[in-house]
């Protein structure tokens, strides 16, 4: 019966409660996602690489290139020297190699230039290896390796016919009809940019940049021209034993042929967390100022009703309603009003999460769950009924007050 | 000192039963009080208390139903001990026993008729079943369609609200019923029949009323009536 009445209490109000509704939605759904995505970002990124000891690429810094590398974020600075591909898979501590040639793109999506050793070595989560959910590897030049998302939002199956262009726009130099891809496999989903990848050999990437006429010459005889690659953008690297993970950083660095530079994904994602963790305590200490100003607004918004209410509350006196009953009431209503506020922006957060998550999957490597109700985001949703409970306190006080020297026949 | 009771029903027990009431609201010099040494209304009696404004009518109300404590003496309701419960216990015993309406604004206007009534119910702890039934009967008898019962208080006329007042303060079949200038806002045919129907429910359920106004036009409605000043000594005789 009080639900109800605070209920109807609150429908009578509507205007400012529709209004303060609104103010809250915002600011908690600022920080209910704020949090979501702080904590999705991390386990996002992290589960992106397993396994790789060392990534080697063109001096830059190491941000820069775990994020091309790994995420396909950004532009590669340089390449470097194909030679030095092959003298880091001769390095007597290297177990492994993954080559990485990008700067290539189809409707959107990156191309990137490996060998088969990618649909072995590269692990991702809990050192998962890939799988297929369709096809096998590429096994001739002209055939492609697609992720599961770019299969599903292409609509592709094995055996389509695909054409790449050069740049990593949606724009192409030739889009060159003579030279399409055919697929050779579907990678099941990752949760990580491997979805989002077109996997070719090293070769093919040579061949699409090769001159018309050279390419034409390739289409009649295969073995026309020399296809091996001029520059690689990264090479990662397992070694045989993780003992000698610095003494190779080291090596590599110090190299005198080719200017490398060789870093942890470990090191460098930590750099990275600690980057962004000031920006997300920034995010989050500015949403839970802004989730604090709106309660402030449920506050006021109670307390300037008490004005009009004094009747109401007489009333119930009157009826037998004792004062701490009153009290009860009006934090009712503030806990009806942020209990909804808290389902609808959950609702309203899963819902923006499904349009997005494919943009940010591409423009940000993000891959988000739509599980809002992990046992943080929860622990969040307690404190914020908690602190809309506190800051119901003042209207609530102000109710009992009112309710303790109402009068029956106060003139109103 | 006049002790209302018609010989009829003296054997009646006593509804209200005040012993040395003296109640005044502050204790600055000039602030005014009530005082009434003996003054006793048996069950099932109908009174029209009325008095100059400032007599302390309304206060006298309050006292009775508990929404303010005397500052010393008792008051028995239903040959209970009341001025001596908790606030608590006042409220509960006010939910149950005694039924208010007042001079204007006795419902929550946004809510229907029927939840108004049902609040009351409530409050006193009745059955929400039976509230439905019993507020049709009642609202028939005060002449009412039951058609407003779902229309929202605010809706209805002042006539019609007062009316819903003495539903609402009825519902849970109260022994006492306390009325303040209901009449007030309404006009003389309203008034009229407001008045007719207030008696004629109160003879049907034989509810105790005390009805308080300062427009003696209303007395010619009761056998009885009471001058708030005869039962009052004066306030400054008890300060020593």
């Amino acid at each position: 019966m009080l639900v109800s009445l605070a209920w109807s209490s609150l429908g009578n109000r509507r205007k400012s409660v529709v209004l303060t509704f609104f103010s809250l939605l915002i600011s908690i759904s600022v920080l209910l996602s704020v949090e979501h995505i702080r904590q999705n970002a991390k386990e996002s990124f992290n589960r992106t690489i397993s396994a790789v000891d060392i990534i080697v690429g063109a001096p830059s810094g190491q941000l820069n290139l775990l994020l091309y590398s790994v995420f396909r974020m950004g532009n590669p600075t340089n390449n470097i020297a194909y030679e030095s591909y092959e003298a880091l898979s001769k390095n007597q501590h290297v177990a492994w190699t993954i080559p990485i040639l990008l700067g290539d793109s189809h409707r959107g999506f990156r191309v990137m230039g490996t060998n088969e050793n990618y649909f072995v070595r590269y692990k991702y989560a809990n050192k998962q290896t890939l799988e297929f959910a369709a096809g096998a590897p590429f096994s001739k030049l002209f055939q492609t390796v697609i992720g599961a998302d770019v299969a599903k939002q292409l609509k592709y199956q094995v055996g389509d016919e695909i054409v790449i262009a050069h740049g990593i726009g949606n724009t192409s130099f030739t889009n060159h009809d003579k030279t399409p891809f055919v697929i050779s496999g579907i990678l099941k989903a990752t949760g990580t940019p491997v979805d989002k990848t077109i996997h070719v050999s090293l070769n093919a990437i040579e061949a699409i940049h090769l001159s018309p006429s050279q390419q034409n010459k390739l289409l009649n005889d295969a073995n026309a021209v020399d296809l091996t690659p001029n520059g690689m953008t990264a090479v990662m690297l397992g070694l045989k034993s993780r003992m000698a993970t610095f003494k190779l950083q080291r090596e590599i660095n110090n190299n005198k042929k080719d200017q490398l530079m060789a870093i942890l994904p470990g090191v460098a994602m930590a750099e990275l967390w600690q980057m962004m963790a000031t920006v997300e305590n920034l995010l989050l200490v500015i949403s839970i100022l802004v989730l604090i100003s709106s309660l402030f607004g449920l506050s006021t918004m109670l307390l300037a009703s008490m004005g009009q209410r004094k009747n109401e509350i007489a009333v119930l006196r009157v009826l037998g309603a004792s004062p701490s009953v009153i009290f009860a009431l009006v934090l009712i209503e503030a806990l009806l009003l942020v209990v909804l506020v808290i389902v609808a922006a959950l609702g309203l957060i899963s819902f923006l999460l499904t349009l997005s998550s494919d943009w940010l999957a591409t423009e940000y490597g993000l891959f988000l769950s739509g599980n809002l109700l992990s046992a943080d985001s929860l622990k969040v949703v307690a404190v914020i009924v908690v602190t809309s409970v506190i800051t119901s306190l003042l209207p609530a006080i102000e109710a009992y007050r009112n309710a303790l020297d109402v009068g029956l026949s106060k003139k109103h | 000192m006049k002790l209302i009771s018609s010989e009829l029903n003296s054997h009646q027990p006593l509804a209200i039963n005040v012993k040395g009431l003296y109640h005044r609201y502050s204790k600055t010099e000039d602030a005014t009080g009530i005082s009434i040494p003996r003054w006793t209304l048996r069950r099932g009696e109908r009174i029209f208390l009325y008095g100059e404004s400032g007599s302390g009518k309304t206060t006298l109300l309050n006292l009775l139903a508990g929404v303010l404590n005397p500052t010393k003496g008792e008051i028995q309701l239903l040959e209970q001990e009341f001025s001596s419960l908790t606030s608590r216990g006042k409220d509960k015993f006010r939910a149950k026993h005694i039924g208010v309406v007042f001079q204007q604004f006795n419902l929550i206007s946004y809510l229907s008729v029927m939840k108004n009534i049902q609040v009351a119910a409530y409050f006193a702890g009745n059955a929400k079943s039976q509230v439905e039934q019993s507020a049709s009967e009642l609202l028939l008898k005060l002449k009412l369609s039951p058609d407003v019962l779902q229309r929202p208080a605010g809706s209805l006329s002042v006539g019609q609200q007062q009316r819903v007042a003495i539903a609402r303060a009825l519902i849970n079949e109260p022994e006492i019923l306390l009325v303040d200038e209901p009449t007030s806002a309404l006009d003389a045919c309203a008034r009229d029949a407001f008045m007719e129907i207030l008696i004629e429910i109160c003879q049907l359920t034989s509810t105790s009323l005390v009805f308080v106004s300062h427009d003696m036009y209303l007395q010619r409605f009761f056998d009885a009536s009471v001058d708030m000043s005869s039962l009052q000594e004066p306030v400054e005789s008890l300060e020593c």
